[in-house]
């Protein structure tokens, strides 16, 4: 048994604290984690503090007496602040982006009380490629997740994406000497077409078959929507 | 010749880093086509040829030129005058900072703290080594590049290197006879080993300071549900030779003098813990140094110290491998080493599991520092009580320091753990110090109040770098010198230290050209707790350590600093209308806006 904000949970051999939450139904906001992918650990919005010390709740295994504090008011501004950080890191337009109402990083700076992004903006030149005639990418949006990357190698057997470069210049890639997505083996029934969780990878001409307003995170917040699927109620890939 | 390189490097995926070394230094790029071609040949994605390419600072898919000269810009080089000499290097041949000069004939580039800290200003040439640069050298070298004369025919005082030992101690002062550490060894098993090594109370030399023996030991039992000392488990040794903490370079002087040493110290590890294979991962910096250090590993293979039967032993084989970095200091933590080691860029991994039960091709590996392997070779051979008669009870046996900075000596100074701060200042002839960087940016900034403080695990932690600064140096430029160099070597990998480390040096850009408010040191403050608290490595949970410690220190540096305006916008105004007044062709005034306050 561990507990979480003092509720006792109980857990598997095996499972991170991410895992034995969720399977308990206590939502710990992510991004880069997926139940279907071994733990990935790179956005740290699920940061938590562990018996005292601050740890990454998708990467660290459950153990027994674990006291995991996660709604504190340190804990709540930590992660509203790397909300931020990702937002002033790319060009994120809520307002015209395809995504907006089905977007992971947007639905989570909801859910955490996000009012604004705080820090100043990078406003970096980022891709647009538009060379497949399915399949669109808009790097302006990217947050660096590795969805994509880990569902093209491990699920498509593809490798179409990569992360290149390092530190803020650290971009994705994919797998053509062109550069271009249209020189790649991707096809848009690949998963890493639908995984990705903002608007840097879309399906042409798809974007508003639902209207705004009436869109996964319109109605419900994504606390409810992940715990959802996440617990095995299906995908919620787009 | 691309076949030759691979081949050369025996063709599998994990040679892939060595390989665009190689190429790198053949071709002065590693163009796309190039790319293609080692993704087929190596069966590895070509995204993942393509990520390391980008990640290491000395490979480049664009041509750097017949001449790569690279300019050590760690602080204390700065403090020597290093970026007004590149700046004049790159006056007088004609080209940009960072770019690669229209001919082809040359690039000039900062890099990050080359270890040569106390013969700077120094620089990288084509990989090898120039110190104590010089205006005159400068002008020298542009005519050199110029006139296209090979590095043979420069001057051989420009390359030379100087071991610069101020202080001999119980690593230095003696001798280790060729194989002593290796005969004793011979006559204990692998628990016999490790309590040796466990009863001298070693600790790694590297800064972090785990236990050596109960490292060895993890390693020798291996993971959950396996046997201790399984043969048929592989196991690795590393030595970590990346030293890229600025201000380091003790690693540097003990692989020039004491090589053997080293490689006796990593089969001795290998011993105990049964593994067949090492590598020494050398740092780029370093590789001047490449040739000697093979040749070391021949000599020893041809007296029976290494390769099979060592000693005449019937099945004691192991083998040691030398892998190059290509510039990232990131790659000195041990889990990133591995993924280095592996062909990858060098971004951290998830721990647990640690690398002693899930290291190098997921196999248990032992990570030391280079000096941990020294003293570990000693200590078999001398016994733990000769090392037990330095240091204190939590910190035995000595350190080796490397000094720089605003003092007379500087150099290599061996102490005793627990030999305070002034001890080490006075020797080396600091002249009352503002300041000293204990342990790189990573360790701890302290002033004059603190200099009494020991040199020890349980007081001022290090791995050797002592960067000295005298009262007329400028504490908050020091503080963003170092908040550069933790923002260029970001891994990346970690929402809060790759977009952390950037926001902080905008900010501490910002305060040191005068821009800077008090609301802006409250920002300073809060952001840096937020990368030391949610970050992946260390790297994040010390790149706020320079701000935030001469902050905490040297308040007033920071006050007098600050406009008294409560709010201050984060950016030039004025400035922000260049690209406008450029493309309108006006220059009026009331083409310019003026920031009031």
């Amino acid at each position: 048994m561990l507990t979480i904000d003092g509720v006792v949970l109980s857990f598997e051999a095996g499972q991170t604290i991410m895992e034995a939450a969720t399977a308990a139904g206590v939502y710990l906001p992510h991004l880069c984690h997926h139940p279907e992918f071994k733990p990935h650990g790179s956005c740290k919005l699920c940061t938590v503090k562990v018996n005292g010390r601050f740890a990454s709740a998708c990467t660290l295994p459950a153990a027994e007496g674990q006291e995991v504090l996660s709604e504190t008011l340190e804990l709540r501004q930590l992660r509203v602040r790397i909300t931020q950080m990702l937002f002033v890191e790319g060009n994120h337009f809520c307002p015209s982006c395809e995504q907006s109402g089905d977007c992971k990083l947007q639905a989570t700076a909801y859910a955490l009380g996000m009012l604004d992004s705080h820090f100043p903006h990078f406003f970096p030149a980022r891709r647009v490629d538009a060379s497949h005639p399915d399949i669109l990418l808009d790097l302006d949006r990217c947050i660096l997740c590795e969805l994509c990357v880990r569902a093209s190698r491990d699920m498509d057997g593809k490798s179409v994406f990569g992360i290149a470069g390092r530190g803020m210049e650290s971009h994705l890639v994919v797998d053509a000497e062109s550069g271009a997505l249209v020189d790649t083996v991707i096809e848009v029934s690949d998963r890493a077409v639908k995984i990705c969780p903002v608007g840097a990878i879309l399906i042409k001409r798809t974007a508003y078959e639902k209207p705004i307003g009436q869109r996964l995170y319109d109605h419900h917040p994504i606390q409810a929507v992940l715990l959802q699927a996440d617990q095995g109620g299906g995908s919620c890939d787009q | 010749m691309l076949c030759e390189i691979v081949d050369h490097h025996g063709g599998e995926a994990t040679s892939l880093l060595q390989v665009l070394i190689d190429v790198q230094m053949r071709f002065r790029c590693v163009p796309a086509g190039v790319m293609t071609f080692l993704a087929e040949i190596l069966h590895l994605p070509r995204t993942q040829i393509q990520a390391v390419v980008e990640f290491y600072s000395f490979l480049s898919v664009t041509s750097t030129g017949r001449f790569d000269v690279r300019f050590s810009d760690s602080v204390t080089d700065q403090l020597l005058g290093s970026r007004d000499l590149a700046t004049r290097l790159c006056q007088r041949l004609g080209v940009k900072l960072g770019e690669t000069r229209a001919d082809d004939a040359v690039s000039v580039h900062l890099t990050s703290c080359t270890g040569l800290s106390d013969q700077g200003p120094a620089a990288l040439v084509n990989g090898q080594v120039l110190t104590r640069l010089d205006g005159d050298r400068i002008v020298q070298m542009a005519d050199f590049i110029d006139q296209e004369i090979d590095l043979d025919a420069w001057p051989k005082a420009w390359f030379r290197v100087e071991d610069q030992v101020q202080l001999e101690g119980l690593l230095l002062a003696e001798e280790l006879p060729l194989g002593a550490c290796l005969e004793r060894a011979g006559t204990l098993d692998a628990v016999g080993i490790i309590s040796e090594i466990d009863r001298s109370g070693l600790r790694g030399r590297g800064g972090a300071g785990f236990k050596t023996a109960v490292k060895w030991r993890f390693c020798y039992e291996g993971a959950e549900g396996t046997l201790p000392g399984d043969p048929s488990i592989t196991r690795y040794v590393v030595c970590n030779a990346d030293e890229g903490e600025p201000g380091t370079f003790k690693d540097r002087v003990l692989l020039s003098r004491n090589a053997h040493d080293v490689f006796e110290g990593m089969t001795v590890c290998a011993r105990a813990i049964g593994a067949l294979r090492g590598f020494l991962y050398l740092r780029g910096e370093y590789r001047y140094l490449l040739d000697t250090l093979l040749k070391v590993l021949e000599a020893r293979r041809s007296r029976g110290l290494l390769g099979r039967n060592i000693l005449g032993v019937e099945g004691f084989d192991f083998n040691i491998e030398i892998h190059l970095g290509a510039g990232a200091y990131i790659c000195g933590e041990e889990s990133a080493l591995i993924e280095s080691l592996e062909g990858k860029p060098g971004h951290p991994r998830n721990r647990p599991p640690y690398p002693v039960t899930c290291g190098y091709l997921g196999q248990p590996t032992v990570v030391n520092n280079v000096e941990t392997f020294v003293a570990a070779a000693r200590i078999m051979a001398f016994g733990a009580d000769w090392f037990l008669s330095e240091g204190t009870a939590q910190s035995t046996g000595t350190k080796m320091l490397s000094v720089s900075g605003d003092c007379e000596r500087p150099g290599i100074y061996e102490v005793p753990f627990g030999t305070p701060v002034s001890v080490v200042m006075h020797r080396c002839g600091a002249d009352d110090p503002m300041g000293v960087q204990v342990g790189g940016p990573s360790g701890t900034f302290i002033g004059k109040a603190e200099f009494e403080r020991i040199l020890g695990f349980e007081d001022l932690s290090t791995g050797g770098s002592m960067m000295v600064f005298s009262q007329a140096r400028d504490v908050v430029a020091i503080a963003r010198g170092f908040t550069h160099f933790f923002a260029h070597e970001s891994c990346g990998f970690c929402t809060p230290c790759r977009v952390g480390t950037s926001l902080l040096r905008q900010l501490i850009d910002k305060i040191a050209e005068g821009h800077g408010t008090p609301h802006d040191l409250v920002e300073m403050t809060q952001l840096a707790a937020i990368v030391k608290n949610a970050s992946h490595c260390g790297l994040g949970q010390t790149a706020a350590n320079p701000l935030m410690q001469t902050l905490e220190r040297f308040p007033e540096r920071y006050q007098e600093r600050l406009k008294t305006t409560l709010f201050e916008p984060g950016f030039d105004l004025d400035g922000a209308l260049e690209v406008s007044r450029q493309m309108t062709g006006r220059a009026d005034a009331k083409a310019h806006l003026t920031q009031v306050g």
